[in-house]
């Protein structure tokens, strides 16, 4: 094709005025692309209009930033591509904030059943050291009342030393002659071996008379050791000897543990 | 920067190529719409317009089927015509008003205090015919296809293509005298 030919037909004049149709477009954008004279004839048409357009324009174009603001602070692509991200994982967001909604309330019920279980234990101990506390006021009266007992003024106070069979032991007898009792505070004895008991006596001295005044039962699981005994007799002393479990009719002297004298008073 | 690159990183929507081709074509896109709509705010805002819609547009443009100045000329031109005809211009765009891209040469003849060759249109376009202006005025600013501006310049549809190009090329000859 002749190319000065084709530049003078005034064609691509009209292409730069973008009034051809779309097939003559095409056709020399091929010619432009084969032949450098048709490109470079195609740029000189466009400057001139160009500088045509520019000198005739009396329009101050608004400022590029006020474009852009128009456009929505328009970005390259790097601002657009987080937010798809972010609009894609959006529809999970609600699910994974009920997911974490229904753990968090199990773990608050768990709790909470955890603290009912931690109340109902400290109830308990509440409960036990209440009874505690009942047991030892219970236990403090009884003491209380013994010491009353003891501290009587018509009591009196007999020491009954340890005997040939057991020297260390001793036991104390409070004789209240008034009301017949005798209470017999044994601390002093050794538990009695199995199948034994002691049995206390009231002696007259002369002649030797012993009567029985009862047996320490259960010497073992008593606390104080302190036994309450009745004793309507005129006592001049007391022994304790171990008898066989029941007692006996008459003591077996060679078990004499402790042995006192009433004093005269 | 070479203009294929620049417009091809515009069409992948890099804003500094955008502002760089704004910063090319804002002003001559932006006088071819007031050369139609004929109201300077009004074509401000036109000529905004068009520049949205050419970035929310950029993947459309095929350089194969013409410059890319083309592109946006054409898309400007029918913005204007769009925004005369919402004016309810009746009018077809051969009955607009037989003004001419250089009436800003004219009115402002009488204006002592600006120079009549702002930016050097005067130089560019006082040699040229008036039926060089014409023509020119047709196809570069308003759009018209050849036989359209046959029909207006009442010339056969072959001399429409000869005396644009003479005319262009008087403008080019201008161009280099300066």
């Amino acid at each position: 094709m002749n190319v000065q030919e084709y530049i003078a037909s005034g064609i691509l004049e009209l292409y730069v005025a973008g009034v051809l149709t779309e097939k003559e477009n095409l056709e020399i954008d091929a010619y432009a692309k084969e032949y450098p004279e048709i490109k470079a004839e195609i740029i000189n048409i466009e400057n001139a209009i160009l500088e045509l357009t520019r000198r005739s324009n009396t329009v101050n174009p608004y400022s590029f930033d006020t474009l852009k603001t128009k456009l929505g602070n328009l970005e390259s692509d790097t601002k657009v591509i987080p937010m798809k991200k972010g609009s894609d994982w959006t529809p999970y967001l609600g699910w994974a904030a009920s997911i974490l909604l229904a753990i968090g309330l199990f773990w608050v019920y768990n709790q909470n059943e955890n603290l009912k279980s931690d109340i109902e234990i400290v109830e308990q101990q509440n409960q036990a050291l209440e009874q505690q506390i009942a047991d030892s006021d219970a236990s403090l009266e009884k003491t209380q009342d013994l010491l009353n007992t003891l501290r009587d003024k018509n009591i009196s106070v007999i020491s009954l030393g340890g005997q040939e069979v057991s020297p260390t032991s001793y036991a104390k007898a409070y004789w209240n002659r008034q009301e017949e009792k005798v209470f017999i505070d044994a601390q002093g004895l050794p538990e009695p071996p199995d199948g034994f008991v002691y049995q206390v006596w009231s002696l007259k001295l002369s002649p030797l008379t012993p009567t029985s005044m009862g047996l320490l039962e259960d010497f073992a699981t008593d606390d104080n050791k302190v036994f309450a005994l009745n004793n309507p007799n005129d006592s001049e002393a007391f022994g304790i000897t171990l008898e066989p479990a029941g007692g006996s009719e008459s003591p077996t002297l060679e078990q004499l543990y402790t042995l006192g004298v009433v004093s005269a008073s | 920067m070479q203009l294929d690159l620049l417009v091809e990183k515009f069409q992948k929507k890099d804003a500094t190529a955008f502002e760089t081709l704004y910063g090319m074509y804002a002003e001559n896109i932006c006088g071819v719409i007031n050369t139609i709509v004929k109201n300077e705010g009004r074509s401000q805002e036109i000529c905004q317009d068009v520049f949205v819609k050419i970035w929310n547009n950029a993947s459309s443009y095929n350089s194969a089927k013409g410059r890319f100045f083309t592109w946006i000329l054409n898309i400007a031109r029918n913005a204007a015509i769009d925004e005369i005809r919402s004016r309810s211009y009746k009018n077809e765009k051969k009955n607009l008003s037989a003004d001419y891209f250089v009436s800003v040469l004219e009115s402002k003849e009488d204006d002592s205090t600006t120079t009549t060759d702002t930016k050097g249109l005067k130089k560019l376009v006082q040699s040229l015919k008036k039926k060089c202006v014409q023509i020119i005025e047709l196809l570069y600013f308003r759009g018209y296809t050849q036989k359209e501006a046959a029909e207006e310049l009442a010339i056969p549809i072959g001399t429409v293509k000869t005396r644009n190009r003479s005319c262009i090329s008087k403008l080019r000859e201008n161009m280099e005298v300066e």
